[in-house]
């Protein structure tokens, strides 16, 4: 066949459709801004629901990397325009071309600096969930900046989700499952740790994730329904938190040693611009705009260009290998009739 | 002092570095499901002492979790352990023995 595909963003969904398309018999170069494959999901320690080792997933959709596909790292695309049947590519003066592009850029983890009121940046037991990735990838367990270890720990849910203050209306999905996995993993790491969840609603919509909310509870976690309204500093670096607890109508306060963000996803910064060059504009909430929410998810209204993965909205690894096959099968079928 | 006929209202905040929260660990420790609410009130609403009187399962348990320990051990009272809620618990609380184990605190905990 010998015909190109590129595929910008060499995360999840961007290795799996490379490894897709390979085997379909198409030339694969993978466009990665960062040094290194894995998006996101090469920074994080352990998954839900079942604590599998991240490396585990990132190395199987390594493995395929071999030449076709290839793989360019350190290497951002900044522009892609139509010429004629192909598509060019832009990488800082270099150009490319390619029959069919797949967008897979993923997302952002909101900034929490912006809820200038959980502290973050201010205090320094303020931490966010991937800063505590970072920590069980370390030491297996979290640390306060003195190097003591927390005895009692907040995590606080939807940090840039679901909030119009930050112009961040829609909800993130993974959060919820993710404080609760590191809620066990921190009664799992540091015995007679308390450990609480200010949370609003618990959407724990995947396969084993409402068994990882009840065992949770059965380790001891403490679940607040409440949004934080705002942190503070108390003595030697402790933090005293405030929500409503909304099942009593009654106002809470609590000092804790450490609180941890559950931050959101936001779009990839450069997506938008990205796309504006083949005419496709970001959602309402910023992502990539899809063809049809219902039967084609992967597919774009720009003929020849489409996407995978969270650059459409929060996503989970799952949904991401997912709808990265989906979008290889629809770039097939496009180009075998091309 | 000069009586105005009126004073500011004791302001309810729970604070749960100061909470008691030994009933709330010792009937986890007898009853693991106690643990397992998320508080969907289905107890609260099947409940027929709840039809005659203010009184909430869900409420009682919530207020074991904030320390209310003599707040929990009279409304526990109201309960004619006919077993409903533990028929409608979606998370398979044993709603009954909880009231029980209550009751049963009420000498242990001497409130």
């Amino acid at each position: 066949m010998g015909k190109d595909v590129a595929i910008i963003g060499g995360g999840v969904a961007g290795l799996e459709a490379a490894n897709q398309l390979a085997t379909l018999g198409y030339n694969v170069t993978v466009f990665e801004r960062n040094a290194q494959p894995g998006g996101h999901a090469a920074k994080w320690d352990r998954l839900f629901p079942n604590q599998r080792h991240s490396h585990e997933v990132i190395d199987s959709l390594k493995s395929h990397l071999n030449g076709n596909p290839a793989i360019m790292l350190s290497t951002a695309i900044s522009t892609i325009s139509r010429n004629g049947q192909k598509f060019k590519l832009d990488a800082k003066g270099r150009a490319f071309e390619a029959d069919a592009i797949l967008i897979a850029t993923g997302f952002e983890l909101f900034p929490a600096e912006r809820k200038e009121e959980y502290g973050y940046g201010i205090y320094e037991n303020v931490i966010t969930s991937a800063e505590l990735e970072e920590m069980f990838a370390k030491n297996g367990k979290p640390t306060m900046k003195s190097g003591e270890t927390p005895k009692k720990i907040a995590f606080i849910h939807c940090v840039g989700s679901r909030d119009e203050k930050v112009n961040k209306p829609y909800c993130s999905k993974v959060c919820c499952v993710t404080a609760v996995k590191q809620a066990i993993e921190v009664k799992d790491s540091i015995p007679n740790a308390e450990v609480f969840n200010l949370y609003m609603d618990l959407r724990m919509f995947g396969p084993g994730y409402e068994d990882l909310y009840k065992e949770a509870q059965q380790k001891g976690v403490t679940f607040i329904r409440g949004r934080l309204s705002e942190a503070s500093e108390l003595d030697e670096g402790r933090l005293l938190i405030k929500t409503e607890d909304t099942l009593s109508s009654c106002p809470l306060k609590m000092s804790v040693d450490m609180v941890v963000l559950m931050v959101g996803m936001s779009p990839a910064i450069g997506t938008s611009e990205l796309i504006a060059g083949l005419g496709l504009h970001p959602n309402k909430d910023g992502f990539v705009d899809i063809a049809d929410q219902h039967l084609y998810p992967t597919n774009t209204t720009a003929e020849g260009v489409f996407v995978a993965g969270a650059c459409v909205g929060p996503n989970n690894i799952t949904d991401s290998v997912n709808a990265a096959r989906s979008a290889a099968i629809e770039i097939h079928q496009y180009l075998s009739k091309k | 002092m000069v009586n105005f006929g009126f004073a500011p209202l004791e302001i309810k905040i729970h604070d749960l570095d100061k909470s008691n929260l030994q009933l709330s660990s010792w009937i986890a420790e007898r009853d693991e499901t106690f643990t397992q609410c998320i508080a969907c009130g289905c107890c609260t609403a099947t409940c027929t002492a709840g039809k005659f009187t203010k009184f909430s399962f869900r409420e009682l348990c919530h207020s074991i979790r904030r320390g209310e320990i003599a707040k929990a051990i009279a409304e526990s009272e109201k309960c004619m352990l006919c077993g409903k809620c533990t028929l409608v618990c979606p998370r398979n609380v044993n709603t009954r023995n909880i009231v029980k184990l209550i009751r049963k605190a009420n000498q242990k905990f001497k409130v």
